[in-house]
């Protein structure tokens, strides 16, 4: 079996980082997609912190990834209402009809 | 299991925790309040803000400030080194309770002739995003300043949307969402990569590590790698060049006194944050910050004023005005540690940035106040034509905003001048000349929308059937004390610049 190292952690968690960030910026189609970004983004996150942490033995790190990993539950919840307004406004949740603001 | 457990000092967060107990009492109170217009809920806010500042400055005199003229101040730690009580600290809080404070008093009657913000939740998350501000203020763990910063974030984003049949303020609470996010997931990819490379999220505790690291001429490359993820974090919340996207966005459309509370007290949140985080963690990396900082600070500059220039909208145009006033802020923080530089020298740099933010904030407070007082029900008057010919209809709105914007312009016997004068300064003597002249070059740029603003107020003609202005006794007292506030600042900036440079030098 091949030994995982720390740096495989990593890169891991620089890959999720580097799809979540695409997810944000590519992302024409959907404001949902755009929410699962961000809590993509946040695990990415978490997943440094562990391996950090794990590879350091050190036990604050894991502790931030339960602190992380509540606001990101508050965080979708504050997402998916304004979310849930927008669509009553507008009726669509298209990210290329949220265009009213611009200049 | 638990014997060991000591009960922390629990009095340097005395402002954070009574302001979250009376958060939690005045969502009580409002429960049962039965009058639409709330005054009750109004006037506990007020208190708890009026009260709070109170409580942090008493603190500090009590405790923190020094016996001696020439000692450092104390410094207290508690919480396990996650909560920090300092004197900067206890200046920005009071500040930025007062900031708030000030912002709900201009807005009470915005909100009162607009039915469709529920006013008890708009107190609330008030102080909810005040108490975010305050935690993060006196952050000295990455988990604390996260969660303030969380507070303060999500609690905005729910006041932007508070308004749910105005469209514009949804989208632009979405856009406040989003962009929020990510500057947060940034600032965390950043705290991670910190950690990894110094087994530590505790600020102070890093800084030594990162010492350390340095004597020994260990590889800093995973730190590098952190801190400039961090910076990244930190515009974003800033709100500079190229993180600036959000700004104008959620400026434009949140409600003017919304905007008002998004434009003034968390700028200084934001300023502690940068100043725990770049000088108080992560001085000796200074040299690679402020490259950084620089650039950020010349890209804000050039495209904030350019693209104001362009602006009809106001809110919209201070927004720019907003990113630009960011980028000349940075320039003090880009340059403390020079070619020549001493303790005094980087003092005097960072007092320099210090006292830009905080009348900034003054001057932003007061321009959002008058737009919220000339605004009428069905009439936001953040139009620049909803100015024209100011000066006929209300000659002491008109010269309220002349001051204003004079200030803000950087025009000579004006704040906005001495605060750019002791940036310029501080850049000029750390040997950067040609940012110097960069800052020179677009602040006369940035001039000339300011004083179009003037010439709109005093030398269009007044539309026919604009409506008449009418502002309650107590709202032209503030405003006016605000005004004239900005302006005595502008005569006499010794005693503002004085603090700035006290507390700084106290505090490090």
């Amino acid at each position: 079996m091949m030994n995982l190292s720390l740096s495989h952690f990593l890169i891991l968690g620089a890959l999720l980082f580097a799809i979540s960030i695409v997810g944000i910026f590519l992302n024409r189609k959907n404001l949902i997609v755009l929410l699962m970004s961000i809590e993509l983004m946040l695990l990415a996150v978490n997943m440094n912190f562990v391996a950090f942490s794990r590879y350091a033995q050190d036990l604050h790190g894991q502790l931030f990834v339960f602190f992380i990993l509540a606001v990101a539950a508050a965080e979708s919840a504050v997402g998916l209402a304004i979310l849930a307004l927008l669509f009553r406004n507008l009726r669509s949740i298209h990210v290329d009809d949220i265009n009213r603001l611009k200049g | 299991m638990f014997e060991n457990f000591v009960v922390p000092n629990l009095w340097p967060a005395a402002p954070e925790i009574f302001l979250l107990f009376m958060a939690g009492l005045i969502l009580l109170v409002d429960l049962g309040a039965r009058s639409p217009r709330r005054g009750a809920t109004f006037l506990l806010t007020y208190a708890t803000l009026a009260l709070s500042a109170l409580l942090t400055l008493w603190y500090a005199a009590k405790v923190l400030m020094p016996s001696a003229p020439d000692e450092l101040a104390r410094v207290v730690l508690t919480f396990h080194n996650m909560f920090i009580a300092d004197l900067l600290g206890s200046f920005l809080k009071a500040l930025v309770c007062l900031a708030v404070l000030t912002s709900l008093v201009y807005s009470r009657r915005y909100l009162e002739e607009r039915d469709s913000i529920p006013r008890g939740e708009y107190c609330v998350l008030a102080l909810f995003a005040t108490l975010g501000m305050l935690v993060m203020i006196s952050a000295n763990h990455f988990l604390s300043l996260y969660l303030g910063l969380e507070l303060l974030s999500l609690s905005l984003c729910a006041l932007t949307a508070l308004q749910r049949d105005n469209v514009a303020a949804g989208e632009a609470a979405m856009k406040y969402f989003v962009l929020g996010a990510l500057a947060s997931g940034m600032l965390l990819y950043g705290m991670s990569m910190i950690y990894g490379a110094t087994g530590s999220l505790e600020i102070t505790e890093v800084a030594e590590q990162a010492r350390l690291m340095h004597r020994t001429r260990m590889d800093k490359t995973v730190l590098v790698f952190g801190l400039v993820f961090l910076v990244a974090g930190l515009a974003f919340k800033l709100g500079v060049v190229p993180f600036h996207m959000w700004l104008p966005d959620v400026y434009h459309g949140a409600p003017t006194s919304v905007t008002l509370l998004i434009a003034a007290a968390p700028k200084l949140a934001a300023l502690a944050m940068m100043i725990r985080l770049l000088v108080g963690g992560l001085f000796t990396l200074s040299a690679d910050w402020q490259s950084m900082l620089m650039l950020l600070a010349a890209l804000s500059m050039g495209l904030g004023n350019f693209v104001a220039i362009a602006q009809r909208n106001i809110k919209r145009m201070l927004a720019w005005s907003a990113i630009a006033h960011m980028g000349f802020m940075l320039l003090g923080l880009a340059s403390g540690a020079g070619r020549n530089s001493s303790r005094q020298t980087v003092l005097e740099a960072y007092t320099a940035s210090l006292f830009y933010m905080v009348t900034y904030v003054l001057a932003t407070l007061a321009i959002f106040g008058l737009i919220l007082l000339l605004s009428r029900r069905g009439f936001e008057s953040d139009e620049l034509e909803d100015f024209r010919g100011l000066s006929q209809r209300s000659p002491w709105f008109a010269a309220m905003m002349l001051i204003l914007m004079l200030s803000l312009a950087g025009i000579p016997f004006f704040v906005g001048f001495v605060a750019k004068f002791a940036v310029l300064e501080a850049v000029v003597f750390s040997g950067h000349y040609w940012l110097a002249v960069l800052a020179v070059f677009f602040s006369l740029v940035g001039a000339f929308f300011y004083l179009r603003v003037i010439w709109i107020m005093y030398f269009d003609k007044a539309n026919e059937n604009a409506s008449p202005i009418e502002a309650s006794f107590a709202d032209k007292t503030l405003l006016s004390v605000n005004s004239v506030l900005v302006a005595a600042i502008g005569i006499f900036p010794q005693f503002l610049l004085g603090a700035c440079g006290y507390v700084l030098a106290r505090s490090f």
